[in-house]
């Protein structure tokens, strides 16, 4: 079975855990500017939203990138950066209709969440349970997938 | 069923790939302009600089992959398509019929009407070709002028940079990247660049190029100075390639004519990419949009149709974004305001960063953007899924920096309506 | 590792900045933060000099395991000489912004001088800009931090301010981060309106690195099940701090009525439990919890007013979450001003964060005015028309808003209560150490507590020893010297770190000193981080005996050592400072008169 992060929003507390353990997963270094999840805060404080990609079916990233520097893991399903590939020409940063996928001024390539091979460093790190991985069944991935189908290009089959 | 599609850009790519998934056995050959594996032109720039090796331009990577997929792939060009007899004749003499047809043909540079652009040393910036010559034909310190300050001018300036050549740059139009930033973003680009010593002179005509005896160049201006150059690369715009089409009886306008699923007004006959004029998301009219995001989803619509899957297209909406010199913009759909609409902008020239955002009613239907590199998309998903943002918006107007917080609580808000 | 090994310098006077190496030595013999901005500031400032002039020296640090994934690691403290006490401040903050700094590559921000215009700090990364700041300055918190963000179009910014109490000189304006978190005591709020700074805007991308990353994740590991299992974390959790006014008030050690009795009737109106019950209308005080930077025990409350609230009706503005109720919050805006009305007190901390004041000091001060006012001393011609009588939940809010803002009485509360008690010709009324008022445990139920207060270097403060346990066991004076003085130096030793005092609540000192081990370079024994707590303790101690204390400050008010407890646990005790500090000056090692000795020092390489 395939597994997928969930998101509960209302368990998280805005710790930021999970955006220093990504950070370190893949840069060796604490440091939420370059972490692939993200926590947005707002209503001063009174909500704090997780937020990272969905691996989405439709992955805009990967069919915009014009050489190839985006595949899809087939074990995590994970879409997944070839750094020795990417050049860094962003387009799968515009394409993205999540905004999930950002450039690293620092390496001149773009970054995004590959769920850790399949070991996700932000779940392992999360104290309340806000970000869990599980089996894609029982994550109502579909409904997060339905707002990604709402920017559909392509589907409208008829 | 034979498909035979011309053009192996990332459409023509895309729509092979696309069809060998859905149509296992099919009988499908990508005729390819130029002698090369399929390329990526987006990756052209970073060649010049020297970031990858020409593999890295390849738009796919693995030996055997087209093999695999059972897509034939043909170096030709095609001269001439006759629409009766199901047939396109190539330049080399041979010729070919198809089943169904996919035009990806992409687009070519356009160059001025002036004397000299047939110099040897005025060269185009489109193809491997001339990425190896103008890396041939360059070294540090050589005297480079860049006519056109377009999206590709631009992304060829950031590798000329890199070359280390001393870099002139001449637009006509008052602004650099004129259709893709207003007169604000575009003069900001323009003053990043002359702060790292790019000379820019925008509004400006070159009425004639040429050759010294020294060898070197001379620029004629309309009422400048004349400027010399080692070498010029003349990157002021391209045109659909549809010249082969003529007398097929195929519609044109500035490109192939085409449907909401991507058919011509001929049977059998699709188009896609950079010479297709298709579905705009945000006027509803009908344009080319040479950019990459739409070439590949037109690759992939053009090819579901092309197979029987009946699918519409939504249309394409304008997408750019370019890091000239280390300062990246963006842009979405309708950047230059929508008629009826209002917008909000936020502008702190000093640090280089402008957000200007359209709106029409209580939807985001517009973006521009520089200095913005985290969740750009997002303006994207906001824009395409016309998603209302209610008082949203009001967060939006005192301060669109607030983009992704407007996001995240209309998608929170629309998820808690469906579960509710 | 760990270290940024850089110390930002701004000059204000010049309107100039630079960038300096850190001093490893000085790390190494005192960490970070609260240990070595200590020692910063008594190499760069003369205690002698104004607290509220140029010469006084603003100090932000964060330690070495700030921005780690070390629970609790959102920590920075801002140090100077404190306006209220005349003495050293030190008070530290958690929220967002520390890490920030970290993250923008400064260990230290070191502030000297005093800008000519009110201005602000831009820091991204190594860009450092001084910015005018004529569009805050008159401003609150909130509006300052939304507008700096909104002006850079950079949301990722987390910024430090003061409100106008700070540029008002309130004695004990606090520096106020991330909306709703605080540096909160002593003043050091005041210094940097002094100065002329409005706010330190940061963002950073440089990350912070660790010594022995794969070690330092395995600690990590540890130490997060650790705490994650301690009941006490799990208390605060759930609970919050405010979990203490039930406990403070059952015990008998909860100050009521600017110290005159030790509980509270209307507790119960306040507590954790009104919090998340639902009133007349319907309106839950409580939101949620929320936690700082990095911490996995998320005690920080967000509340709301009832719209229908008299504080907030016709105010739409204070009708949105923000900061609720702690203990401290919850003790000086209720008992010790005898209000029970959880919306007004909510309300009065909002004003406390907006303005940018410490709830302890202004609600100790307020219910100076209060005894006053009730025993005559002042008048409605004083307090501009407010009957300002123990219970007078408008009293509090009217107060509260008029101190934040510098209207009318508020200026006269804004002095703190050491300064407004003497000018009204009633000293003794002031409930407090060193100018600097006494947090919600009454010495007289809380022995060891008692002696903490008398011997804080920044005056009273109730989290600068941890003797609560010793304090419930036995509740004389006996045996609490050296448990005392041994808790002190701890927990100077964890506000050097850069992690928060509370993870005390599952971690004991091996728990720091092993991420302090596989953070930073070299050895870190437990003996090496103690004794680092104790040169850091008696550092602070030679700062302030340099600035012209003595030992004649180590005191408590009368009524404390005078009147017993009326109820309770300790009713009929008073606080039995006179055989405890003489006690405690021998374990630390200092002259009867309270001053450390040469060996002392020089066992301490001081």
């Amino acid at each position: 079975m395939q597994k997928s992060l969930l998101i509960d929003p209302d368990k998280c507390t805005s710790c930021l855990q999970c955006e220093m353990a990504c950070s370190f997963e893949h840069e060796g270094v604490f440091n939420p500017a370059r972490s692939r999840i993200k926590i947005f805060e707002f209503e001063h404080g009174k909500r704090a939203v997780p937020y990272t990609c969905t691996q989405c079916a439709e992955a805009w990233c990967l069919h915009a990138c014009p050489v190839e520097a985006l595949v899809r893991n087939k074990t995590t399903g994970a879409v997944e950066v070839r750094d020795e590939i990417c050049v860094g020409c962003k387009v799968c940063t515009i394409a993205c209709p999540f905004g999930t996928v950002n450039y690293n001024p620092d390496s001149g390539k773009v970054i995004k969440c590959d769920l850790c091979g399949g070991d996700p460093q932000c779940a392992a790190a999360c104290p309340t349970e806000a970000i869990t991985y599980v089996d894609s069944a029982w994550t109502g991935y579909e409904r997060m997938q339905a707002w990604a189908v709402k920017t559909d290009t392509k589907a409208a089959t008829a | 069923m034979d498909y035979v599609i011309v053009g192996a850009g990332p459409a023509g790519v895309i729509a092979a790939e696309t069809l060998a998934g859905l149509e296992p056995g099919a009988d499908i050959t990508l005729v390819s302009g130029e002698p090369e594996p399929p390329y990526s032109r987006m990756a052209i720039p970073y060649l010049l600089a020297e970031d990858i090796a020409e593999e890295g331009t390849h738009l796919r990577h693995t030996a055997g992959h087209y093999d695999a997929r059972g897509i034939r792939v043909v170096h030709e060009r095609v001269a001439r398509l006759d629409p009766a007899a199901r047939t396109l004749a190539f330049e080399g003499g041979g010729s070919r019929t198809y089943g169904k047809l996919l035009l990806a043909t992409g687009a070519a540079p356009v160059r001025p009407p002036i004397p000299g652009m047939d110099l040897a040393k005025v060269k185009s910036c489109w193809t491997l070709a001339d990425a190896r010559q103008i890396i041939a034909g360059t070294k540090p310190g050589d005297r480079v002028v860049l006519m056109g300050a377009g999206f590709i001018g631009c992304i060829i300036l950031e590798a000329l940079v890199a070359r280390k050549v001393k870099l002139t740059v001449i637009e006509m139009a008052d602004r650099m990247v004129a259709r893709m930033m207003d007169k604000t973003g575009g003069d900001m680009i323009g003053d990043w660049c002359r702060g790292q010593g790019v000379d820019v002179m925008t509004a400006t005509r070159v009425t004639g190029i040429e050759e010294k005896v020294d060898g070197s160049l001379s620029l004629s201006l309309e009422g400048k100075e004349p400027v010399a150059a080692d070498l010029v690369v003349c990157a002021t715009g391209v045109r659909s390639n549809i010249g082969f089409l003529e007398g097929s009886g195929i519609d044109t306008g500035q490109g192939v004519l085409i449907d909401n699923y991507m058919a011509t007004n001929l049977p059998d006959i699709y188009a896609a990419g950079d010479v297709a004029q298709g579905l705009d998301f945000s006027t509803g009219g009908h344009d080319v949009h040479a950019i990459q995001p739409t070439a590949s989803e037109h690759g992939r619509v053009a090819a579901r149709n092309m197979a029987g899957h009946r699918t519409a297209y939504r249309g394409s909406l304008v997408m750019n974004t370019l890091n000239t010199l280390g300062l990246i913009s963006t842009s979405y759909g309708l950047w230059d305001g929508a008629e009826g609409g209002d917008e909000v902008v936020s502008l702190d020239r000093e640090n280089a960063r402008y957000l200007r955002l359209s709106f029409q009613g209580d939807v985001l239907v517009g973006a521009l953007a520089l200095g913005l590199t985290q969740h750009v998309g997002v303006l994207r998903g906001l824009i395409q899924t016309k998603v209302p943002l209610g008082k949203w918006k009001k967060v939006l107007q005192d301060d669109p920096h607030q983009i992704m917080t407007v996001y995240l609580a209309c998608v929170q808000d629309a998820t808690r309506r469906r579960a509710a | 590792m760990a270290w940024q090994r850089k110390v930002l310098r701004v000059d204000l006077t010049r309107g100039t900045s630079r960038v300096e190496p850190l001093n490893m030595e000085w790390a190494n013999a005192y960490i970070g933060e609260r240990g070595l901005g200590t020692k910063y500031l008594s190499e760069n400032m003369d205690p002698k000099a104004d607290a509220l002039g140029p010469d006084n020296v603003l100090i932000f640090a964060t330690g070495p395991l700030t921005g780690t994934m070390a629970s609790t690691s959102g920590r920075y403290a801002v140090l100077c000489k404190g306006p209220l006490t005349n003495a050293i401040a030190c008070s530290n903050s958690g929220g967002k912004f520390g890490a920030e700094m970290k993250f923008a590559g400064y260990d230290l921000i070191i502030l000297q001088g005093r800008s000519e215009k009110p201005v602000y700090l831009h820091i991204v990364d190594d860009e450092v800009e001084i910015l005018p700041a004529d569009a805050l300055w008159g401003k609150g918190v909130w509006f300052t931090e939304d507008w700096i963000k909104n002006h850079h179009g950079n949301p990722n910014l987390k910024v430090a301010s003061i409100g106008e109490a700070g540029e008002n000189l309130v004695r004990y304006a606090c520096v106020v981060n991330d909306l709703h978190r605080a540096a909160g005591r002593s003043g050091v709020g005041a210094v940097m309106g002094s100065k002329n700074l409005k706010a330190i805007a940061c963002h950073g991308t440089k990350g912070v690195r660790v010594d022995d990353p794969k070690r330092f994740m395995a600690v990590v590991k540890e130490t997060h099940k650790k705490l994650a299992e301690s009941g006490g974390r799990k208390e605060l959790t759930k609970v919050g701090t405010n979990a203490m006014i039930d406990v403070m008030q059952e015990w008998g050690g909860l100050p009521t009525r600017n110290f005159q009795e030790v509980q509270f009737e209307g507790t119960g109106k306040i507590n954790p439990e009104a919090a998340v019950t639902p009133n007349a209308h319907g309106h839950v005080n409580l939101i949620t919890n929320k936690a700082c930077f990095g911490c996995t025990i998320a005690c920080g409350r967000i509340a709301h007013i009832d719209k229908e609230h008299f504080t907030v009706v016709n105010r739409k503005e204070y009708w949105h979450a923000s900061g609720g109720l702690e203990y401290e919050t919850a003790y000086a805006l209720g008992p010790v001003v005898g209000v029970d009305d959880i919306d007004a007190l909510t309300f009065a901390n909002f004003m406390m964060n907006e303005h940018g004041m410490d709830p302890i000091s202004f609600g100790v001060t307020l219910a100076a005015a209060m005894e006053m006012y009730e025993m005559g001393v002042l008048t409605r011609e004083h307090t501009d028309g407010v009957e300002l009588k123990f219970g007078n939940a408008e009293a509090l809010a009217v107060m509260a808003e008029k101190t934040g803002k510098g209207e009318g009485f508020g200026k006269e509360l804004g002095m703190g209560s050491m300064r407004l008690t003497a000018k009204y010709g009633h000293p003794e009324l002031f409930m407090g150490v060193k100018g600097q008022e006494f947090a919600g445990y009454d010495s007289r139920a809380l022995q060891g507590m008692g002696l903490g207060y008398a011997t804080s270097n920044r005056g009273a403060c109730h989290l600068k020893h941890d003797v609560f346990g010793e304090d419930m066991e036995d509740i004389s004076g006996n045996n609490k010297a050296q448990p005392v003085k041994d808790s002190q130096d701890r927990v100077a030793m964890i506000d050097s770190t850069g992690l928060c005092l509370f993870t005390t609540a599952g971690w004991g000192v091996e728990d720091f000193v092993a991420q302090l081990d596989a953070a930073c370079e070299g050895s870190w024994t437990k003996e090496r981080c103690l004794e680092s707590g104790e040169r850091t303790w008696t550092l602070e101690r030679m700062f302030n005996m340099r600035a012209g204390l003595t030992g004649a400050d180590d005191s408590l008010p009368k009524r404390l050592l005078e009147d017993p407890a009326p109820s309770g646990n300790a009713k009929g005790k008073v606080a039995e400072l006179g055989k405890m500090l003489p006690e405690y000056y021998a374990v630390r090692g200092w002259t009867t008169e309270g001053m450390p000795t040469n060996e002392t020092l020089n066992r301490l390489a001081l």
